[in-house]
């Protein structure tokens, strides 16, 4: 069987501004998935010793890395603010006969996100 | 319904969305930017802090969990995303390539780890 695939313009994301949201938000997972990779480097080095751990740290400080994490980083968010933004889209949570309403699904995400963002914190300059 | 094995790699996208969504802003944050511009106290990514740390058994387990799962949530998406730009035909091609590259991602991740 071979299926019927309507022909697109390969500009078609940038017809409206809510298609280029999708498509910021689907390039997000590059930078998240290109993050992790960098974050294995840095163990990998950490694994090897000092002088292989401060040589990584120290490229980190490069302006090209910094630039590379601000972009990262605004991804990152954008990749957070749309994931939790469709759990009640996702998940239809019923209570009796009322659907819950989306707030109530979506807040607790934020909270969860900035309790989980400070325990993070803490473990790793403190803990 | 043919048997499918999409359920696994939509689990696994899914997964790694909720884990990229609640972990990797703080990562970025602390150890891309706050740490190279010097936001932190002295010394707070030293090697001697940062070696013990990860030297931790749970430590580790958290970092295999938070490399592994993000890649099979980028090759799922990434997947889409170029069918969506306008490449058909290599769809099976493009399967292999981006969950492989997962999978390999996720084999180093271990090894790095379990090594360490």
């Amino acid at each position: 069987m071979k299926p019927y695939i309507r022909q697109m313009p390969a500009g078609w994301w940038l017809k409206r501004p809510s298609y280029l949201l999708f498509m910021l938000r689907e390039l997000s997972s590059v930078f998240v998935g290109g993050y992790v990779v960098l974050f294995l480097m840095m163990i990998r080095r950490l694994a090897q010793g000092p002088a292989e751990y401060e040589a990584f740290m120290a490229a980190l400080r490069s302006p090209l890395a910094i630039l590379f994490h601000v972009v990262a980083l605004a991804f990152a968010l954008l990749h957070t603010i749309t994931w939790f933004n469709l759990t009640p889209k996702a998940m239809a949570v019923w209570r009796g006969e009322e659907r819950l309403p989306p707030a109530m699904m979506i807040v607790p995400n934020y909270v969860g996100w900035v309790v989980v963002s400070g325990v993070i914190a803490w473990v790793v300059l403190g803990g | 319904m043919a048997k499918s094995n999409e359920p696994i790699w939509w689990s696994l996208f899914s997964a790694g969305g909720v884990v990229a969504a609640f972990l990797i802003p703080i990562h970025i944050l602390l150890l891309g930017l706050a740490g190279p511009l010097g936001w932190l106290p002295q010394g707070a990514l030293d090697y001697g802090r940062m070696a013990d740390l990860v030297a931790h058994p749970i430590v580790r387990l958290y970092c295999f969990v938070l490399i592994s799962l993000p890649l099979f949530h980028w090759a799922h998406r990434f997947r889409f995303t170029l069918a969506d730009l306008g490449i058909h035909g290599i769809d099976m091609l493009l399967a292999v390539v981006c969950y492989g590259a997962a999978i390999v991602g996720t084999l180093i991740a271990a090894q790095v780890l379990w090594t360490f």
